[in-house]
Parts: structure tokens; C-alpha cells; sequence
């Protein structure tokens, strides 16, 4: 064809026209479609609702703000910011170890078990895996099975009888969600832990023995901090699924709502747009401040 | 302590760990053949291979299957195509604003769900767009845009800018460097990064809920199914069948990009 030899040699001598080519479909599909949408949504929240017509009032007003800030509502954002908290923690202590040995001691194929150890759990279907708890944690399911075969259903009431973490069964309390949410999410913190510890080079460690220092001394002094920004990295995940999360809440654990329970349902059957807009802000705004704060720790490098 | 040997303790923890993420997905084929029908109980009272002719011949898990399947092909596509589009740019040159191209490649993930789609579904409404196929692939292929992205770029930074240069050198014009040189060397990556954003659909349901009218993707179905249980034994087929599909581009994938940590072309 002889218009490619032309619009090769132009695309040499100009590279920016070759830049703007490549960028302007996906900067147009993502600018156009998704950050227009986003804004668009941003808008909506400084709408308010007619309380009497339940029709939406098309003036800037900071009403709905005011709405979100509500005894009740901020019920609902401090228990999801909690749980989010719980969750990331419980998570970096259960993947530290499976990161750490994945990076230090797995060598050829235990290598490739411990890889796909993380990585298969982590792109199973997520309804799959929210299914297996509902399986795991109803009434007749395997662990009441576990705590009555070893006797011990008298430990598993005692703590279903305790206040907020307990409930009537596992699968409607706290713990259930607690256990489920950590479940989930676990894959997405051992990651960036296992890729930050790969980081410490081993001369590192080495030297902090021949100097003196016990095992433990070198693991809180040295392997921690270098491994700090990946924690941080797999804490992002964690944090901002659990914020964002609806579903979860709404199959496994008791009435209260969460942050994204109340989104969908001030979306869906109560029509109130603006709030559940305004009730979106919050984990983005979380999330910025997150995002914020782990950029000044190096975080992203270890992404 | 020598340093080459894993301590007992940090041993269980780690196999502890292991086991606590594939336990319960292990436990999903169990109930797969047991023969109670009406709650999960342990242990199955017996075992059948009933519920998957069961499952074959019910149309409704057939249609969300084939549903899924198409959103998540045309979804996939498009996004291999802004995905690589997108790294191409950012790993050939340094412009103004690259940093923010990278952030708002990655922004549709990074974001909880919800946003996306609540963000989606007004937009939908405020243009009075049906929703349709087409709104639901617009949804996903926004999303897996970052994971044929990063899968592109870190490809394409493995990729020597010499090869580029020596292509030219030998007279071939952009098309032909990019058909004969560019293409097979970052061929396996975004094979391996469309096969996750095809898994990464195939199994997408928040965003789904906001983006689909009355079709049901097979995501859409299990939710359903979980909210008000109706037919156990044929989710819980399901529940594994799911599992054993997205094993397989998971898979493919890890085999695809193993061993390539080696720049290409880079004793040149």
C-alpha cells in the first residue's frame, strides 16, 4: 500500500503525533466515559432531596453533607472504617509469614506452590469464595460440626453469646463478616508483602546477625522496616475493597449497614441519589488521605 | 541460627496460612455431589452425580453462561486494544501528564466497586441510556483496561529500544517493526493479560448490578442464588464449575509470563 511509507516516515519525524495517537482512544474512553461519569456523580451530592415530593432538587446545597453527618449515618461509617481496620490488620499478620516464606526459604517448585498458592485464590470467583463461607459458617455446616465433634459447642455459644461480635449463628454476626471479608481480601495483601520482602537483599540480614543481633532483633530492626511499605501496598487493597464492599455485609452477618449497603440501597429503592452520592465521597475521600499518606511512605514501589 | 532454614514456627504459620485460602474452595467440590437438597449440611449425607444433569438441562444457568461469556470476550477485547494503546505511550516516551494517565488507567480498580458503578448507572440515567449488553461492557471494559496495562508495560519495559532502532536500521518502515518486531515480543503478555481481564469479568457482579437491566450474567445468578437460596444443589455445580473455568486462564497465563524477568535484546 503506498500511503504506509508516508504515514510511517511521518509518525518517525513526529513523535509526538505518534504519542497523541496512541493516547487519545483510551484517555477518550476513560476521561469521556469513566471520569465523566465519576463527576457527574460527585455533582449529584451537592443536590439535595424534597423531603415532601421525594423529587431531587437541582440547586448546590450542602444539606445532603449535613444528612450524611447524622448520628446514624456515622454509626454506618465508623463500622465500616473499623471493620476495614480489623480486617487489615488480621490480614498482614496471617500473610506475613505465607510472604515471608514464599520469599525467603521457597525455592524451584515450592516456589511455583506458593505463587499459585496466592494467585489462585485470589482470581476464584469471588461469589464462589463468599459462597464456600456461607457453606462453611451456616447452622449445620462444617464448623459447628468441628466445635460438636471435639466437644466443644459450649466454646462456640460462649462466644456467640458475647455482644457485638456474636449473634445467633456465625453466619449472622460480626465475626462471620469479619472472617469472610479477611478470607477475600487475604490474596491482595501476601503480594506486594511477598514483593517487598524479595527486595531485602539477604547481605542485609547477614550483616545484622554478624553484628550482633538475635533473630528476633533483626527481624523488628531490619526485615520490618524495609518490608513496611509493602504491607502499606497490600493495606491499600485491603482497606479500600472492605470500604467499598456491599455484598459481603448483605449475605454474611447481622442488619447494621455498611458504607456500601447504604449506597445501594439510598440508589435503589429510596431514589435518594444525592445522599447515596454524598455516602460514596466517603471512601474516596478515606482513600485520598490513604493514598496520601502511604505515597509519603514508598508504598508504590512496592506495588 | 543459619540462615537457609525456615524456623518450625514461621513453617505452620506459613502452611496455616496456605490451607485457611484453599480449604473452603476445596470444601465447594465436596458439595458439589452431596445428596441434601434443602440446607448445607455437614457431613454430606451421601454422595450423587445427579445435580449435574440437573444443572445441564436447566436453560437459566445456560443463558447467564452465555451471557457472561460474550460480555466478557467483547469486554476484553476492547481493553487489550486501550490497555496497549495506553503502555505503548507511556513506556516509549515522557510526557507531561504521565503520571496522571497511570493513575486514571488504574483509578477504575482502585476505587471500591460501588463508585464505579453507582457512578455509571446515574451517568446511564442522566443520558438516558437503556440499559443493555452494551452497558454492561462498557462497565467491565473500563476496568480491565489496567490489567492488560500493567501486564503491557512492564513488558514493554523489558523490551530494548535497540530492537526498535536496529528494525528500522534494516529498512523496515513503523508497520512492519511493529508487526515483525513489537508485536511478537510483547505477543505472550497481553495474551496473559487479556486471558485476567477476561477473568476478572467473567466473574465482575458489583459493578454488574448497577450496569445490567433484567439480564442476568452468571455472577448475577449466583447472587441471586445467595441472597435467597433456592436451589442449592444447583449452585453449589455451579459454584464449582465457576471454580475449575477461571483456574484455567489463571493457569495460562502464569505459563505464559514465566521466566520472562530477562530483558529482550538487552546483551545488544
Amino acid at each position: 500500500m503506498s500511503w504506509l511509507r508516508p504515514a510511517s516516515d511521518a509518525l518517525w519525524r513526529h513523535p509526538r503525533l505518534l504519542l497523541a495517537l496512541l493516547l487519545v482512544p483510551p484517555v477518550a474512553w476513560l476521561g469521556v466515559v469513566y471520569l465523566g461519569s465519576l463527576f457527574a456523580l460527585l455533582a449529584q451530592s451537592f443536590f439535595s432531596i424534597d423531603e415532601f415530593s421525594g423529587l431531587i432538587v437541582h440547586e448546590f446545597t450542602l444539606k445532603t453533607y449535613r444528612e450524611l453527618l447524622n448520628p446514624a449515618n456515622l454509626d454506618i461509617i465508623l463500622r465500616t472504617v473499623t471493620m476495614a481496620a480489623v480486617v487489615t490488620v488480621a490480614a498482614a499478620v496471617i500473610a506475613f509469614p505465607i510472604a515471608y516464606y514464599a520469599a525467603r526459604y521457597a525455592r524451584g517448585p515450592w516456589k511455583a506452590v506458593f505463587y499459585l498458592g496466592v494467585m489462585l485464590p485470589l482470581w476464584s470467583s469471588y461469589l464462589v469464595k463468599v459462597y464456600s463461607w456461607k457453606l462453611i459458617l451456616a447452622k449445620e455446616g462444617i464448623l459447628s460440626w468441628l466445635f460438636e465433634t471435639l466437644h466443644l459447642t459450649w466454646l462456640l455459644d460462649a462466644y456467640l453469646a458475647i455482644p457485638v461480635l456474636g449473634g445467633n449463628s456465625l453466619s449472622v454476626s460480626w465475626t462471620g463478616t469479619f472472617l469472610v471479608f479477611l478470607y477475600v481480601w487475604l490474596p491482595f495483601m501476601v503480594l506486594p508483602v511477598q514483593a517487598s520482602l524479595e527486595r531485602v537483599p539477604l547481605s542485609v540480614i547477614e550483616a545484622s546477625g554478624d553484628l550482633g543481633a538475635a533473630p528476633g532483633q533483626t527481624f523488628r530492626h531490619v526485615i520490618l522496616p524495609l518490608a513496611l511499605p509493602g504491607v502499606i501496598a497490600g493495606s491499600i487493597f485491603t482497606f479500600s475493597l472492605t470500604l467499598g464492599d456491599y455484598i459481603i455485609p448483605q449475605i454474611i452477618g447481622t442488619s447494621r449497614l455498611f458504607i456500601g449497603q447504604a449506597v445501594y440501597s439510598h440508589q435503589g429503592t429510596a431514589g435518594n441519589i444525592p445522599l447515596a452520592a454524598a455516602f460514596a465521597v466517603v471512601p474516596i475521600v478515606i482513600m485520598g488521605l490513604y493514598l496520601w499518606a502511604a505515597k509519603r511512605k514508598g508504598a508504590f514501589d512496592a506495588l | 541460627m543459619s540462615s537457609d532454614r525456615a524456623s518450625l514456627g514461621l513453617k505452620l504459620a506459613a502452611a496455616a496460612g496456605l490451607l485457611f485460602m484453599h480449604l473452603p474452595l476445596l470444601l465447594i467440590f465436596v458439595y458439589a455431589f452431596t445428596t441434601e437438597e434443602k440446607s448445607y449440611q455437614w457431613p454430606p449425607p451421601g454422595f450423587t452425580l445427579k445435580w449435574f444433569a440437573v444443572t445441564w438441562n436447566r436453560p437459566d444457568v445456560w443463558e447467564a453462561l452465555s451471557l457472561s461469556l460474550r460480555v466478557a470476550a467483547i469486554s476484553t477485547l476492547i481493553a487489550m486494544v486501550l490497555g496497549t494503546l495506553c503502555a505503548a505511550a507511556v513506556s516509549r516516551s515522557r510526557f507531561f501528564g504521565r503520571e496522571t494517565i497511570s493513575l486514571l488507567v488504574i483509578l477504575p480498580i482502585a476505587l471500591p466497586g460501588i463508585i464505579t458503578g453507582i457512578a455509571l448507572r446515574s451517568a446511564f440515567n442522566l443520558a438516558e441510556i437503556p440499559f443493555s449488553f452494551w452497558t454492561i461492557v462498557l462497565g467491565h471494559a473500563t476496568f480491565c483496561i489496567v490489567v492488560v496495562y500493567n501486564n503491557a508495560v512492564a513488558r514493554f519495559r523489558r523490551t530494548s529500544a535497540s530492537l526498535i532502532e536496529a528494525s528500522m536500521d534494516l529498512g523496515a518502515d513503523s508497520f512492519q517493526t511493529f508487526r515483525h518486531v513489537i508485536l511478537p515480543n510483547i505477543a505472550t503478555a497481553l495474551l496473559a493479560g487479556g486471558m485476567l481481564a477476561f477473568a476478572l469479568s467473567f466473574d465482575e457482579v458489583i459493578v454488574t448490578t448497577f450496569t445490567a437491566g433484567q439480564q442476568a450474567t452468571l455472577p448475577i445468578w449466583m447472587l441471586e442464588e445467595l441472597v435467597r437460596p433456592r436451589q442449592r444443589p444447583v449452585t453449589n455445580v455451579v459454584a464449582m464449575v465457576v471454580v475449575l473455568v477461571t483456574f484455567l486462564p489463571i493457569l495460562g497465563a502464569y505459563y505464559l509470563t514465566r521466566g520472562t524477568e530477562s530483558v529482550a535484546g538487552q546483551g545488544k
